[in-house]
């Protein structure tokens, strides 16, 4: 008994995602992104590709502390796949910088609009378009129609989207299957040894359609998300050391 | 088999400012010229011709015969001008078009006429807007330029229709000088009684040739069409080039289509059949008053493909405005390359040369404006803002590899931005710095990583570049410019920001 209720309760949570706009798990080119311990979030323990995600940034140190985080998911997508399209307003990302995030800057396709009617223009236009991996705009103004739009777009073709709002307070409510903040936090080096390690992030979650939110300590070490070690184990950096 | 229309403008200058100046129309007119210390006429109104003054005349001459008579200085090159812009009108009935000399067109209109039902009414149609625009004309239509421009000048008919390969019969009756002979030979020719080119024109060649030299028989030869004589086209005829004359003046969004789409078709099929791409389309529109529209479209990737061609061009559309009506368009690649049908795209998903993704490409192009999409490679510089270059299409390879051993930032700042810094000892990063008016404090460092200015390519001091962190796990790039030395202070920089 208790068996056939929960295969009811499975076939209707799925039918329920579908409605929503998302694919069957065997859709869902698994353990492309790794995310580590946030995979646990999301539905069918998958990273949701073919859908949109608005990341939210403060400052400008936390907006490029999202550009690493969405590069190194980018990483994933863009393995064997088709090349991914940046739509920025000002020519302020750096190629070589993709480097250490496993993605090569030869194969982005950068798009630099001012106007961000245009850049949402673009954005669309690229989403509809199968073969890309992912497209990633910044688009601070999302309102929810557009949101929509984008988030039809993806249901399409499968493409996955990621925006970037940078000096967004309180958003408003969009159509977007996840929401993101991301801040940087002290870099790690296993040894303890001194100077800059390896970026830390602390990933915010704040919304996912179908999963759990959370918050989570990441650190892009040796290519790849991995779960930050405690704090505690952390040497502590207060003494001025000659380094260089 | 060439047909050639010869137009003879023989009041063009006075015509010319009839147009510009109306009220001169009935008035005897004179344009004069200054000519070895006197004013001589240069060309003459109707009016002031039948008077007896004739171009060449002295103005006070002039004067003496026609009591109140209107001297106007003429503009050199003026000539040129009209008949240019004369001839830019005529590309409406045939793409190549010639001026010829001071007072005439050559248009070579093969396989033009038949669009208009004939040679008559095609003639006609043109003499009578010309005739409109206020200017007398004389046309010939023959299967040489030199039996053309001759009839169109000695035949006493307003339109002459010379069937191709029956010039001989047609210029027996023309004196000499519609041959386009010096003068110095038309004069000996007169002085024998030769009064008509009947009169020689069966002497034998080598008596010609003795007697008035090589260019007679030049001419004669033209004339006949037994010697080629090319024409100067004023726009160079495109290889791949399409027209679309239409009925009635086309004023609609859905016309244009149309238009379009037939003349997409047109070029997507020659062009695929001689495996060609386009690279840059130009569409043409003729207004009914005289103006020309046009648009232009880019592809990434030589393309043929009909839809997304018509869509580039869609975007456009819009820029054109029909006015009273469009009556041709002309359609041209401007820039075809050899296509490359390659189904790598089939076998590496990663692979950049995907038409679908070009296509892409074009319409971002098209309508956010061209270079706005851009793919970088990298370049071997260590300088940060010389480190990458703009890919020129999606085929490029890169020719170096990434630099991958140092640490770079995923953004950098355009122009570095001062700060302020508390540094400790020299040669040390600094213990906190204040960017845009917040203190960031330093609790971690690496470097320095020094990068001279490529002397070569830009004079300058190195700059000695850290990666920093502050207290709230921020990582950034500063740099010092120029050495350390311990009497003056030393400008810091923010470049750019680590993930």
């Amino acid at each position: 008994m208790n068996q056939v209720t929960d295969d009811i309760r499975t076939r209707l949570q799925q039918d329920i995602w579908r409605m929503q706009g998302q694919r069957p798990a065997k859709d869902l080119l698994a353990g492309k992104v790794a995310l580590g311990p946030i995979l646990e979030a999301f539905p069918h323990k998958v990273f949701p590709t073919g859908a949109v995600h608005e990341c939210i940034t403060k400052s400008a140190a936390s907006t490029a502390a999202t550009t690493g985080f969405v590069a190194g998911i980018l990483s994933g997508l863009m393995y064997n796949s088709g090349p991914c399209v940046w739509i920025s307003p000002a020519p302020l990302l750096f190629p070589p910088g993709f480097c250490s995030f496993g993605v090569e800057p030869d194969r982005l396709l950068f798009v630099q609009v001012t106007n961000e009617k245009e850049r949402c223009w673009a954005m669309e236009t690229c989403l509809q378009m199968e073969g890309l991996s992912a497209v990633v705009s910044e688009l601070p103004d999302l309102s929810f129609t557009s949101s929509r739009r984008l988030q039809l777009a993806v249901e399409k073709t499968g493409v996955t989207g990621f925006i970037l709002r940078p000096g967004v307070g309180s958003p408003q409510a969009t159509a977007c299957t996840g929401r993101w903040q991301i801040t940087p936090l002290a870099s790690y080096h296993p040894n303890g040894m001194p100077g800059v390690g390896f970026p830390c992030w602390n990933v915010e979650l704040q919304k996912i359609r179908g999963g759990k939110p959370g918050t989570w300590q990441l650190l892009w070490m040796d290519g790849r998300f991995q779960e930050r070690p405690a704090a505690s184990v952390l040497p502590s950096q207060t003494r001025w050391r000659k380094i260089g | 088999m060439q047909r050639i229309l010869a137009i003879w403008f023989p009041h063009l200058l006075a015509e010319g400012m009839i147009r510009r100046r109306p009220h001169l129309k009935a008035l005897p007119f004179v344009l004069a010229a200054p000519d070895r210390g006197r004013m001589r006429v240069t060309a003459a109104s109707i009016p002031a011709l039948s008077k007896g003054i004739y171009p060449g005349m002295a103005v006070a001459d002039g004067r003496a015969l026609v009591a109140g008579l209107t001297v106007m200085n003429a503009e050199p090159g003026q000539s040129q001008q009209l008949l240019t812009a004369l001839g830019y009108w005529c590309i409406r009935y045939t793409p190549t078009v010639a001026v010829d000399g001071s007072d005439g067109l050559l248009l070579n209109i093969s396989g033009c006429a038949h669009l208009w039902g004939g040679e008559v009414p095609y003639a006609s149609t043109i003499q009578n807007r010309l005739k409109a625009f206020g200017y007398t004309t004389r046309f010939a239509i023959a299967g040489t330029v030199g039996a053309a421009w001759a009839l169109a000048r000695y035949a006493k008919q307003p339109v002459v229709l010379a069937p191709s390969g029956e010039e001989r019969a047609a210029l027996c009756s023309l004196p000499p000088a519609a041959l386009r002979l010096e003068p110095a030979t038309i004069e000996r020719l007169q002085k024998l009684g030769l009064t008509t080119i009947g009169h020689f024109m069966d002497r034998g060649r080598s008596i010609l040739r003795r007697r008035f030299g090589v260019g007679l028989l030049d001419r004669l030869d033209e004339a006949l069409g037994w010697k080629a004589e090319p024409l100067q086209p004023l726009q160079p005829v495109e290889p791949f080039q399409l027209r679309l004359p239409c009925l009635e003046p086309i004023v609609t969004r859905s016309g244009i289509e149309i238009a379009l789409e037939q003349l997409l078709d047109m070029l997507c099929q020659r062009l695929a059949k001689e495996g060609k791409g386009l690279r840059k389309a130009v569409l043409n529109a003729y207004r009914v008053d005289g103006e020309v529209q046009s648009i232009e479209i880019g592809t990434h990737l030589a393309s043929c493909q009909l839809r997304h061609l018509f869509k580039l061009f869609e975007l456009k559309i819009d820029r054109i405005e029909p006015a009273l009506g469009i009556e041709l368009f002309i359609l041209e690649a401007t820039q075809v390359e050899k296509a490359r049908f390659s189904q790598e795209a089939l076998w590496h998903p990663t692979s950049l040369q995907d038409a679908r993704l070009a296509e892409l490409l074009d319409q971002l192009a098209g309508k956010l404006g061209q270079g706005v999409v851009r793919r970088y490679l990298p370049a071997e510089h260590y300088w940060p803002e010389r480190s990458f270059t703009t890919a020129k299409d999606l085929a490029e390879q890169p020719a170096t590899h990434w630099q991958k051993d140092r640490p770079r930032p995923v953004r950098l700042l355009r122009h570095p931005e001062p700060v302020e810094v508390a540094a400790p000892i020299p040669d040390y990063p600094p213990m906190h710095f204040r960017h845009k008016g917040q203190l960031h404090t330093i609790k971690k460092a690496d470097g320095p990583e020094r990068i001279e200015a490529e002397w070569w390519i830009q004079e300058g001091e190195h700059r000695d570049y850290y990666v920093v962190e502050d207290e709230t796990g921020a990582r950034f790039w500063l740099f010092r410019l120029g050495h350390y030395s311990g009497d003056q202070a030393h400008q810091w920089y923010l470049h750019g920001f680590f993930a």
